[in-house]
Order: C-alpha cells, then structure tokens, then sequence
C-alpha cells in the first residue's frame, strides 16, 4: 500500500539498523515522545534491531494514560446524566475513574457514543436538539485542530447543546519537566510527527539549545522510526545537539498555520495535570473565556469534583522513561488489560498495553 | 523539576465486573471467561465441553451436527449484506466447522413494535435468498414482538442441523503438531464494512463484507480426500481470535506469518486510520483450517477452486508446545499474538 508498505521495508529496515550500529560508539538512551511510536516500536521489534549501546525509553506521549483522574471522574459524572449524550475517542471508554469507567456507565444507562471526529459529535448535536452533547476533548496538539473546529463551528451556528469537556495537553512543556527532573536519564528526543505536523518544530529550537539535547522529529512507521534514531545517535556522537526533522514528509518548521490559527482562536494555554506525572504549569489547553459557553465544565458545575489517586503503580515511572513496563512486580499478573492498574495499560498506545501485547511471551 | 513534584501514582483498578459489559460479547478473553465461569459449569455435558462451533450428537448411528446463534447488528443493512444473511450463514457455517452437510434451519424472530413491515420483508426475502445460496431450508420458526425501545429493529435466532459424513472428525482435539494451517481469503473486510456505516464512524471507499456459506469449500475439501483435523470460520475477534481458541482447545501452540495473511488495501487502509488491528476484526466468510502439512498443497489448490475460497493460502503452522499463538513479523522478529479483552477500540490519534 502506498506510503505504507514502503516505510515498512525490511530490507530497508536492515540497512538502517546496520547504520546506527556503524554510527554508535558508547551508551545512548533516547526517548520516543508519542505512544503511537512505542507502539510501532514494540509491534515491529525495532528495539531488538538495535545495538545493545542504544535504550530506548517511552515517554509521555499518550493522551489517554495523562488524563487526570479527576478529568475522568468528570467525565463520568456528566456522561451518568439522562439528558446527556456523551461523545468520546474508543480508547477512553475503558480507562478506569474512581471505581468506574465510561463503559460502565454505559451498561448503567448512559448514553455514551465512540465518534470519530468531534465534528461528528456535533452533527449529533444539530440532530438532537433535545439532548445535551459532550465530546470528550481529549489529546495532545494534534487533535487540538478538530476539537477547535467542532467549538468554532457550534459558535458560529449557535449550537448551544453542544460542549466540551476539555484536557488537552502540550508536548513542550513535558518535555522540559522531564529534562529538569533529576532522575532524567534522556539524551536525546524523537519529537511525534503528528504533533510537529500541527505546531512546527520552532519552539523545540530553544529546548534543545537550553538543555543540549537533540531533538529529531519523527514519524510512525518502522523506516521512519529508524531513521529518527539514526539522525538522534549521529547528534549525539558529534556532540551536536538540534532540531533535526525526519518526517518532512508531513512536516513544516512552521507546521499546519491555519490549525494553529484556529487552536489559538479556540484555546489558550493553561496549568494541567498529567496522569501519572502530577501538575506540569502551562502544559495543558482550555477554551477562551469567548468559548466559555462551550465548556462542559461549566455547564455542568463538575469543576468541585477533584479525586486524588492512590499510589498502586509505576506509570509514573514509566512515563517519565525512569522504568520499563517490565520492571514493575505487577506487569502481567496483578496488572493486565481486563484489569489495569494504570492508564498505561489501557490505551493500546500505553507503553505497559504495548509491552504486555508484543512482548509477554519473551 | 524536584522529585516530589512528580507523583509517581496510578488509578485504583476495577475488578471483576458484576455487570455484563458490551466486552463480555466481543469474542475476545471476557466472552470466554464469562462462558468458562458461567455456561460450561452449568450445562456441562460432553458434547458442550467440546466446544466447538456445533455439537456432534451420535444418533442411530449417524452423527448429527447441531448448533445455533443470535444476531444482534447495527446498522440492519451493510454493504455486502444484512442481519437476515448474516443469519443463515452464520449457522451453515457453525455446521461445516463441524464438517458437517448442512441439512435444515430454524429461525426465531424477535421484533421491535413499531418495525416498518417493508424492512422486514426485505431482511425475509434476504434469508430466503441467502438459504437457496446456501442450499438447506428453512423449516421451522417463531415470532415475538417487544415494546418499542427493548429491541433493536430485528434480533434473528438461527438454529440447524446436519449431518457429518462417515470417517470425518473434525474438532480442535484432533490438530496434531506440524498441521499446516491455511485460511481460506483475505481477512477484515466485514467488520470494516460494517464500521464504515456505523454512526459516527462513516467512511467511504470500505470494502464489501465478506459474508458468505462455507458448507461448499468445506464440502469440496472433505470429498477430495484431504483428512481435515480442525475448522473455525473467523467471526467476532477475527483470525487471532480464533486461533487462540484452537491453541487453547488442543493445547498446541500456534505460529502464523505476518506476511502471508493477506489483507486487501481496503481493510488496511481503514485499519490503519482507525487504529484497528485487521486480525482482531471480524469476518463472516473465512475460514481456517489445520491438516498435515504434507495434504496442504492440494488442499489450497481444491480450496481455490471454490469462490468462497478463492483466496486460500498457508499462513502458518501448528507445533506441540503450551497454547501460545506466535506471529512472525515482517522485519523478522516475533510477538505473541494474544485474545483481546473486548471488542478493539478506535484509537485517539
């Protein structure tokens, strides 16, 4: 399939392995940002195609496993109510609350729908004027555009049954509370593709000169991730630490200007938790106060729900890169996913779901 | 950032659920669990403890293939099909799973008051169409009506039964180490076609479903002397699915090559937008088989000369070990390929 099975190449593949391992000389750990990487990583053993000098570590790049707690217990609050017809992602629906989750209330009869688009959820809205919409706005930068464009066209119609319940996230910001931490192990970045397809990769220039880190934008498939650890290791060998970008393919230095426009029409930067991480300043997107209307939140007075979560697993290890799945005494036994302990075994881009689907037997 | 300000903390888990769940029917771990801790203790009986797709009844002297299946699916109508084919391949091919010719059905219908009366002649004319396809009759059947609200247009109940020819044995038990394993198509297509009508997920450009009677490739397989030790058609949960179930039931473990399951850019394309593995999707006319590896030359050949079967091939083989299913990537390495929990989610992004 075209733009598929060619960055899926194992010859292709082999070359590129053979080239890092020409390339490397001493011990690299390097961190692919987006769960949608760790995926393919895990899926196509790229890991084990590697020489033994490079760890990869798995960062904080799902947006399902970094939503808080309360986010969700806020989501399960509004989505309970009869008049409500609460829209989300698939992935969200099994990702535990406090004591519950979306599928839950769904067989207690609520009426919870998977969508593709949050324009859909909207659509659904026009359909229902009866009825209370909520789409689930959840996600990093690259879903942001979507979530905007549903809010931005409800204003524009007047849909006034239709909001968001927003928790949206910015790759940024978490990557400099992991370079600041003192447990940082990161030499050097592979930056989400999709994310940079949006933003650009501007405001990645002063994270890397601050912190002299590479950071190498990076798409999905196997051809691509190889290459984006090829370009990170030679960085790093030559003491060369930029922006480099790998995915120019998709990919601008400015990124997608009409989505920005539109993410900064809709949303303003604000102080978020991250599931898991706990509260990184300005790393999060909420509506402007002109959107204030569209904000589920609000609508629903959910804001006093606040929920604090016990201290069971490592996701928190996990997501910082200090941890691999495996290393946690529950992976696999206590923690699986028809019981997941943490986010990071629900999604399927969670690094514990990767490593307990691809990797348990071995 | 100091260490405190990260709160190295995770959700408390949800345990068992004491409800059933949309999971406990998707064909995956959940489903199977609820069977093993709720059905087989309760009706437990050596025909039941089998599993297989249809029970095998000694009657007189001749074996009797026996089963039957509900049909719940939204939208009524998909490309490719409706739930009134739906309902009478689906239980043909439980029977030719069994090995069995399939040789009558029965039909109960459950109907939602308010049901325009066209539809339902159209999904009738289906099954009547679908049954000649099929060659088996329809020969008994009920009606029940619910209150609007309590069901979904049309639930179709689907029973049949048919008889399995002398010297044929086929069920999991019977798979031997070193069976080859060959599918009889491409794989995905009817769970993305159903997806790309679902509300909120439309798409265009998806496939036909492949649905499909497979009493005729099965049958052709049987009569060209092929000794076939297992069949399982791929419905909810897909190819991997199923061949968890067979590695379990036999106690075998399972390996397949990723690149010899062929899937059609279609289903691939769909897949990859919406995050979906194409051997967890479902199928409604493909099957697997397992036989000694020396017959599977033959059999591919007899299994393409069939059009439901046009697309046979070898995708893997069976080996003694502790029912594992393994699946040999194309950049070379191997992952075990597990049951899911429930159905498969769209992914975020």
């Amino acid at each position: 399939m075209k733009y598929l099975d060619e960055y899926r190449d194992a010859a292709l593949a082999r070359r590129l392995a053979d080239a890092v391992r020409a390339a490397t000389t001493r011990p690299w750990r390097i961190m692919e940002v987006c769960g949608g990487q760790t995926h393919s990583i895990v899926r196509f053993g790229i890991d084990g195609m590697l020489p033994p000098e490079i760890t990869l570590i798995h960062g904080p790049g799902c947006p399902v496993c970094v939503t808080p707690l309360e986010t969700l217990d806020r989501a399960l609050a509004i989505a309970s109510r009869p008049e409500v017809i609460f829209c989300s992602f698939g992935d969200m629906l099994r990702v535990p609350g406090s004591g519950r989750d979306l599928f839950t209330v769904k067989s207690q009869g609520g009426d919870v729908r998977i969508v593709y688009s949050p324009l859909d959820a909207l659509e659904l809205a026009t359909k229902h004027p009866d009825r209370e919409v909520v789409f689930f706005a959840v996600g990093f930068e690259t879903t942001a555009p979507a979530n905007g464009m549903a809010v931005y066209q409800a204003k524009k119609l007047g849909v006034r049954n239709f909001s968001l319940l927003v928790s949206h996230v910015l790759v940024p910001p978490a990557l400099e509370a992991i370079l600041s931490s003192p447990q940082n192990l990161v030499n050097g970045f592979l930056a989400a593709g999709h994310v940079c397809t949006v933003m650009g990769f501007e405001e990645y220039r002063p994270i890397a000169r601050r912190y002299h880190v590479p950071i190498v934008v990076t798409g999905f498939e196997p051809v691509d991730i190889l290459q984006g650890i090829l370009l990170c290791v030679k960085q790093l060998e030559e003491g060369r630490a930029e922006v480099e970008n790998q995915y120019a393919r998709s990919v601008r230095g400015e990124g997608n200007t009409e989505a920005r426009r539109l993410i900064a029409e809709v949303f303003e930067v604000v102080p978020r938790k991250w599931r898991g991480i706990g509260a990184i300043p300005m790393s999060g997107l909420g509506l402007r106060p002109e959107y204030a209307a569209f904000d589920a939140e609000r609508r629903f007075a959910v804001s006093a729900i606040t929920a604090e979560e016990s201290p069971e697993c490592i996701s928190g290890l996990v997501l910082q890169g200090v941890k691999k799945p495996a290393e946690c005494p529950a992976f696999g036994t206590r923690c699986t996913p028809d019981a997941p302990l943490g986010a990071t075994m629900v999604s399927s881009e969670g690094a514990c779901a990767a490593y307990y689907r691809y990797r348990r037997a071995s | 950032m100091t260490r405190e300000e990260f709160k190295l903390i995770c959700p408390a888990p949800i345990g068992e659920r004491d409800t059933i769940q949309m999971a406990h029917g998707g064909g995956g771990r959940l489903m199977r669990r609820l069977i093993e801790d709720v059905f087989l203790p309760a009706f437990h009986n050596p025909a039941l403890d089998a599993r297989h797709d249809s029970a095998v009844l000694d009657i007189g002297g001749a074996r009797l293939a026996f089963t039957t299946d509900g049909y719940v699916v939204s939208p009524l109508f998909f490309p490719g099909g409706d739930i009134g084919r739906l309902a009478v391949f689906g239980t043909v091919n439980d029977l030719a799973m069994a090995g069995a010719r399939p040789l009558a059905l029965s039909a109960a219908f459950i109907l939602e008051e308010g049901l325009p009366l066209e539809l339902l002649r159209r999904v009738v004319a289906s099954m009547r169409a679908a049954a000649e396809d099929a060659g088996v009759p329809l020969v008994t059947g009920d009606t029940k009506v619910v209150d609007r609200g309590k069901g979904d247009g049309v639930f179709i109940s689907t029973a049949g039964v048919g008889l399995v020819p002398p010297g044929v044995d086929v069920r999991p038990a019977r798979v031997r180490p070193d069976d080859a394993i060959l599918l009889s198509g491409d794989v995905g297509r009817h769970g993305v076609a159903i997806l790309s009508v679902r509300d909120g997920l439309r798409f265009e450009g998806a496939p036909e479903s492949d649905c499909a009677p497979l009493a005729g490739p099965v049958g052709a397989l049987i009569e060209s002397g092929i000794e076939v030790h297992c069949l399982r058609d791929l419905t909810r949960g897909g190819l991997a699915s199923a061949l968890n179930e067979i590695a379990a039931d036999a106690a075998l473990s399972i390996t397949v090559e990723e690149t010899a399951i062929p899937v059609i850019p279609a289903v691939a394309g769909a897949c990859e937008i919406l995050g979906l593995d194409p051997l967890y999707v479902a199928n409604e006319g493909r099957f697997i088989a397992f036989l000694p590896a020396a017959q599977a030359e033959k059999a591919i050949e007899v299994l393409r000369g069939h059009p439901f079967s046009a697309g046979a091939c070898m995708i893997g083989r069976a080996a003694s070990g502790s029912a594992t299913v393994t699946l040999r990537g194309r950049l070379g390495g191997s992952r075990p390929l597990d049951l899911l929990s429930g159905e498969q989610l769209p992914r975020i992004c």
